[in-house]
């Protein structure tokens, strides 16, 4: 079994703190047999690596992805449910669900993610304040134990494990494959709306209304701007169309589904990175002045309105050697002036790059260590090497744990052991759970170890 | 572990009385950090250390360490290991200057000398190396010495015992690439301490905060070699080319 393993360097999407495991590709019958395998220092599994932080990272330890193929998924078009490995990805997912009719029920920034990663993560997309989060659509999975059994979990059978696992980070077992519910869709295309909103008084107030009248809603915000600029953003309000919205032309082939890859960002990117404040502020104002003040009805595809950055392969070699991190933190409704407050923070500190994002979430489910609490949700990318990012960030900690806020595990790659258990109240009860179900220590990882999750 | 931007959580101090040690983990402090480990010989006088170095959520332990004793470096690592987990970063700051009149008197003192910056120092290195490859991380911060760069007949027993050290050090880290740990070896010049005290300084002498500042920076930014100052490297360049009989008329001390 040694000889199958890779000893390689490993990162995450950020390319920060890089650590070395042994790593291994398996198909799931060979899974059981590389538990009994694991050395001391454990395993965890990885799906795409997409995870900013630490999450899919085992220093010393095991570090396998799954062998999966998505020519074995089973799609039930009468309950409109898909069964699948846990190591197909979304991107490999959309091409064969979308052409019959169907869509993932919750959808990330990103589709080159795992079905194991999303459930593990919990992750949410741009509908979380109607539908949830991913863990919500999940009927059933089967999780392999660290003693080596394979259980049957679902949101009626074994209730408890089943709620550790999703949001749990990989350290409850792994995820073989699960099925869960799609959203039926009459086209390929989305009917968006767009609002240009000159200050972040306006976009509160813009997203507090109406945003329950669409099934997706997202705010692109400049983190650069300032004083009475504070928070100019594009908020996108969208759903999918209906046959009836389309043009002629697209009603030919209204299912027609082709994501375009534009280029890759070849590894020559000069230490320093392309990503600074100078370069932020002209993409900013580029970015803001191409949207309409406001507009209605315009038709776009999936891969354009849900997934844009993943045209541009490689895009996060673009910050450079130091790499970047993604803080990524929710606050409860009325505390809107805490919100402010850290927008301001960021915006006066310069140290945002383009990618910031704004959303309101819904209603929290039963997993313990989910993330989405009802909400703002802000997400902000940074390079590593902007000046006081650090000191920046745990002050930003505080006053997201103080407001009753927490961050998301699946991006973190800076904060401590005590933001997490302030910021996850049922940390205790998941460890409970997951202790009981590995009381020798089998599923480990980077993040567990820095945030003394285990 | 250590988080994006390089924040480590557990530190340990091999020569916890050091001034350059203590310098550099005070350093490496950050709302992070989570676990300093001073080991050295008489724990129970370093109570007023740790309290100058404990904040909340950062656990300060002095613990006893006698670096001569090569043969129980093993258990102590175990033992540091088994109560706080993996080993972000480690300083490996023991040794002794002594003198080299007495040296010349007293050969046996000479090698205890030796034996602590040298021997000992191996034995510390490669139980760490160890630790480090198991763990898949792992940072070690050797303070060398600008004295072993070209050993001078005013201090050559210690002089040839960093010589010894730093090229050992050197040789660690090649053997450690593609395994997670990394050396960092510092080469200080006349550094104003405890251990200098009462000494005429050399040129460029610094202090233990400017070495720990460069030293800290040279970690971050993932390097294996520092010098402090930093203009010794260039001056060394030369001294280590110059003929003999002028280094030997050299007013070095």
């Amino acid at each position: 079994m040694n000889s199958d393993y890779l000893q390689s360097r490993l990162t995450g999407w950020g390319l920060t703190s890089p650590s070395y495991a042994r790593t291994a590709n398996v198909p799931h019958g060979e899974v059981g047999e590389h538990v009994k395998d694991s050395s001391g220092r454990g395993i965890v599994m990885r799906g795409l690596g997409r995870s900013y932080g630490d999450a899919a990272q085992n220093a010393g330890g095991t570090v396998l992805t799954l062998a999966d193929s998505v020519a074995q998924a089973v799609l039930d078009t009468e309950q409109g449910t898909l069964t699948v490995g846990a190591g197909v990805s979304l991107h490999d997912l959309l091409q064969i669900i979308v052409p019959r009719g169907f869509f993932i029920p919750v959808s990330p920034g990103t589709r080159f993610v795992t079905v194991g990663g999303a459930i593990a993560s919990d992750i949410h997309g741009k509908n979380h304040h109607i539908e949830g989060s991913f863990g919500n659509h999940v009927r059933r999975l089967s999780l392999l134990l660290a003693d080596g059994t394979v259980k049957e979990l679902g949101p009626d059978q074994d209730t408890p494990l089943f709620w550790a696992t999703v949001g749990g980070m990989g350290l409850t077992g792994i995820i073989l494959d699960a099925t869960f519910s799609l959203i039926r869709i009459e086209s390929s295309r989305c009917i968006v709306n767009t609002v240009r909103c000159k200050n972040i008084d306006e976009l509160f107030e813009e997203m507090s209304h109406g945003d329950d009248e669409h099934r997706y809603s997202v705010a692109w915000v400049d983190l650069l701007a300032t004083g009475a600029k504070l928070g100019r953003s594009v908020l996108w309000r969208g759903d999918h169309a209906r046959l009836s919205d389309l043009s002629t032309k697209d009603a030919i082939d209204p299912l027609h589904y082709a994501p375009k890859h534009l280029a890759t960002v070849p590894a020559l990117v000069p230490s320093f990175g392309f990503v600074n404040s100078w370069s932020t502020a002209i993409f900013n104002e580029l970015w803001l002045r191409k949207e309409p003040h406001r507009k209605v009805g315009t038709i776009k595809n999936i891969p354009a309105y849900f997934h844009p950055l993943d045209a541009i392969g490689s895009w996060n070699r673009l910050y450079g050697r130091g790499g970047f991190l993604q803080y990524q933190f929710v606050v409860p409704f009325g505390q809107d002036r805490t919100l402010r407050r850290i927008i301001e923070m960021v915006a006066v500190s310069k140290t945002a790059s383009p990618l910031v994002v704004l959303k309101r979430f819904g209603e929290s489910n039963p997993a313990p260590m989910s993330f989405p609490i009802p909400g703002w949700t802000l997400t902000v990318d940074m390079s590593c090497a902007a000046s006081g990012v650090s000191e920046l960030l745990h002050s930003l900690d505080s006053m997201v744990v103080e407001a009753g806020g927490r961050h998301y595990l699946a991006k973190d790659a800076h904060t401590t052991p005590s933001v997490i258990r302030r910021g996850y109240p049922r940390l205790d009860e998941w460890k409970a759970i997951q202790r009981a179900v590995d009381p020798s220590g089998v599923w480990q990882s980077d993040l567990a170890r820095r945030l003394e999750l285990i | 572990m250590e988080n994006a931007v390089g924040e480590v959580q557990n530190v340990l101090l091999l020569g916890g009385r050091s001034e350059i040690g203590l310098a550099i983990v005070r350093k490496l402090l950050s709302p992070s950090a989570r676990v300093v480990t001073l080991a050295c010989r008489r724990p129970d006088e370093a109570a007023e250390l740790t309290q100058s170095l404990s904040r909340t959520g950062l656990s300060v332990e002095a613990v006893s360490f006698d670096a001569a004793d090569t043969a129980g470096h093993k258990d102590f690592l175990a033992d540091v290991v088994a109560r706080h987990g993996d080993i972000d970063v480690a300083i490996l700051a023991f040794g002794v200057l002594g003198d080299q009149q007495n040296f010349d008197e007293d050969p046996q003192s000479a090698v205890s000398a030796v034996h602590t910056n040298y021997t000992a120092s191996v034995s510390a290195a490669l139980c760490l190396a160890q630790q480090f490859r198991q763990q898949g991380h792992g940072k070690l911060i050797v303070l060398s010495s600008v004295a072993g760069e070209r050993v001078r007949k005013a201090n050559f027993v210690y002089g040839s015992s960093k010589a010894g050290l730093d090229a050992f050090s050197q040789g660690l880290a090649d053997s450690l690439e593609g395994s997670g740990a990394s050396v960092l070896i510092v080469r200080p010049g006349f550094v104003h301490s405890a251990m200098t005290a009462g000494m005429k300084p050399a040129p460029f002498s610094t202090t233990p905060e400017v070495v720990a500042n460069l030293t800290v920076k040279a970690l971050n930014a993932g390097q294996r070699m520092v010098w402090t100052p930093g203009v010794l490297r260039w001056l060394f360049m030369v001294l280590r080319h110059l003929p003999g009989p002028l280094w030997r008329r050299l007013p070095l001390g």
